[in-house]
């Protein structure tokens, strides 16, 4: 009996039969369950006045109460500038990875290019609690590495660790160091797949290298390159909690407190349950507005999308 | 034949033209090249060389490219540090038993959605990836967490969030690619179940996605911060990347606080520990990579086939 063929029995009869698939599926549909799916019922307490003794579904409903709270309080705008400041200021950093991939598809592959390599990805792979304390002691005006360098010119160096109008800087330009090799790969990998014989017409017609760069590589990049901004622009309010977190101090307070960390500081430090997911929620809501946005901009101009 | 001899003519003198404006762009391209490496190494490298250097030697600027005043202060102090020691045999224990159940849970169920004959595929797939767009939120999973007893656990670090939902993804286009179905057929005739075939045959075929997949899980657990911040109250489940940032970090901000003598022997202290630490931290990770450098390209590119 073909399984292509859908006879009475044949749902039933499937499953039956490849019961081992589906025991090979089963721990990793429990754990979305208990600890993804879960959760998500847990979004209703941003609609309740939650009490941990009432649980959730014994909560009085509360309306849009703790939304109205957040649109009304003072940190709704700093937090939403701070938020859209980092993550526009990272996305125009964006074709800097692109830059790195032709540049490496341009070196002839031997050891200097393995090497180049290799070294590009490796900051990627130190952990976020490093890279902050490596700003912190490489930054410092008085004992650092910038500080040192600036008073080799007899300068006073800048305390950027410590300061609100550098945060974002401060926190796109590190986050390039750390990543861009790492970014870089896979659109190497897109180049690897350029069919050689286009390179060999066009150097029949008498294309210099730059040509090729122009009108071969960067037009085969162009998909790859789409989607992952699609992507990147449905996470412009999803600025990560941990590097932002580690990086914060008095001095910068006013520019690095964004969504992510407040949702924290009020959530888990002041227990504002509802309230934190309240914030939260609007949080995940604009990001997947933005989302479909931009799929559907992408989809009528380039006719790239992520469905 | 005649119409055509100027063209090539023509051709031939553009390409002699294009060779010098080749080299022009082969020399700027490589300078570009150093530069940008040197930008990499060389944070990398002054860690390495203060980490043996005296403490006031770097901090007046005078470590530039070798260690001056050699001494192992800083790795000594390190050895007395209990903290730490703790720390790095949590954080060996949370990746070991993280990564094993991360390959477990990821692997079984990316080879059951690989396969064509599984009834239910497109929901099951769907049923994981809006995880990956829509989630519960900090304070829900936190209170889920809580709700099942796994806070302030061994286990909340290693299982709760082992389902990686671009891992099953990528793990299962490599199975589709790369494991002929005529091979099922084949072992399904020799009388042999799903489960045999997965771990007989399947598994034995793909040592170079578990690979990948193994550095990518183990590299998250053995530089994860943000789990251990949230869901670890007692010190004595703390990892390292927690116990890190003390030393690094919060030391630092706190450092005009404390006075006293005592104040200022623990701060000299951390400040000689601090660059032995990021290494004793760093170098263990570091060391793994390149040997598994050589299936990135590869995994990445798995990654980035769209359906």
């Amino acid at each position: 009996m073909r399984s292509g063929q859908a006879s009475p029995a044949g749902t039933f009869g499937a499953v039956k039969r490849n019961w081992g698939l589906y025991l090979l599926l089963l721990p990793a549909v429990v754990l979305s369950l208990l600890f993804a799916y879960k959760p998500m019922y847990g979004v209703l307490i941003a609609f309740k006045d939650y009490s941990p003794a009432m649980g959730i579904a014994d909560s009085p409903w509360a309306g849009f109460k703790y939304f109205e709270k957040f649109f009304n309080s003072y940190q709704f705008s700093n937090t939403i500038k701070n938020t859209l400041i980092i993550s526009v200021y990272s996305l125009v950093t964006f074709p800097i990875p692109i830059i790195l991939a032709l540049m490496v598809n341009q070196m002839r592959p031997n050891r200097f290019r393995r090497f180049f390599q290799t070294v590009s990805y490796m900051p990627h792979f130190i952990s976020t609690v490093v890279m902050v304390g490596l700003m912190v002691i490489l930054l410092s005006p008085s004992t650092g590495l910038v500080g040192n360098l600036y008073s080799l010119f007899g300068k006073e160096a800048p305390d950027l660790m410590g300061s609100s109008a550098l945060f974002s800087s401060v926190y796109v330009w590190s986050d390039v160091w750390q990543h861009v090799g790492w970014d870089s790969i896979i659109f190497i990998a897109a180049l690897s797949a350029v069919d050689p014989s286009l390179y060999e017409a066009a150097t029949v017609d008498g294309a210099s290298r730059w040509h090729k760069v122009r009108f071969i590589d960067i037009p085969m990049l162009m998909p790859t390159a789409v989607t992952l901004l699609i992507l990147r622009v449905g996470g412009l309010l999803g600025v990560g909690f941990e590097k932002v977190y580690l990086m914060q101090n008095d001095l910068n307070a006013t520019s690095s407190e964004i969504l992510s960390t407040y949702v924290y500081k009020i959530g888990l430090l002041s227990s504002q349950y509802s309230f934190s997911s309240a914030v939260n929620l609007f949080n995940t809501v604009i990001n997947f507005i933005l989302l479909i946005i931009v799929n559907q901009i992408s989809k009528k101009i380039s006719e790239n999308s992520l469905w | 034949m005649g119409v055509l001899t100027p063209v090539i003519k023509e051709n031939k003198r553009k390409i002699k033209n294009n060779r010098s404006s080749d080299t022009v762009m082969e020399i700027v391209m490589y300078a570009v090249a150093v530069i940008f490496l040197i930008i990499l190494i060389y944070p990398l490298y002054f860690i390495i060389i203060a980490s043996f250097s005296d403490p006031s030697a770097v901090s007046g600027g005078q470590v530039w490219l070798f260690p001056k005043g050699f001494t192992l202060d800083g790795y000594q102090e390190l050895l007395r540090h209990k903290n730490i020691w703790i720390g790095y045999r949590n954080t060996i224990l949370y990746t070991i038993a993280g990564t094993a159940i991360g390959l477990a849970v990821n692997i079984s169920a990316a080879y059951a959605l690989s396969r064509k004959d599984l009834r239910g595929r497109r929901f099951l797939s769907l049923f994981f990836i809006f995880t990956m767009f829509f989630n519960g939120g900090l304070i829900p999973t936190f209170l889920t967490i809580r709700d099942f007893h796994l806070y302030d656990t061994f286990l909340v670090m290693v299982l709760p969030f082992s389902v990686g939902v671009y891992n099953i993804i990528v793990a299962r286009t490599f199975f589709q690619t790369s494991i002929p179905g005529d091979l099922w057929e084949a072992a399904q005739i020799d009388g042999c179940g799903n489960l045999r075939f997965f771990t007989q045959v399947v598994l034995p075929l793909s040592k170079a996605i578990i690979a990948v997949l193994g550095l990518w899980i183990a590299v998250g657990h053995w530089n994860s911060y943000f789990n251990a911040l949230i869901y670890l109250k007692n010190p004595d489940l703390h990892p390292l990347q927690l116990i890190l940032r003390n030393i690094l970090i919060t030391n630092q901000m706190q450092s005009g606080i404390g006075s006293g003598e005592a104040a200022q022997l623990a701060l000299r202290l951390a400040n000689m520990m601090r660059y032995s630490v990021i290494i004793v931290a760093t170098v263990p990770i570091m060391c793994v990579y390149p040997f598994i450098q050589k299936y990135f390209n590869q995994g990445v590119m798995i990654g980035a086939v769209k359906e």
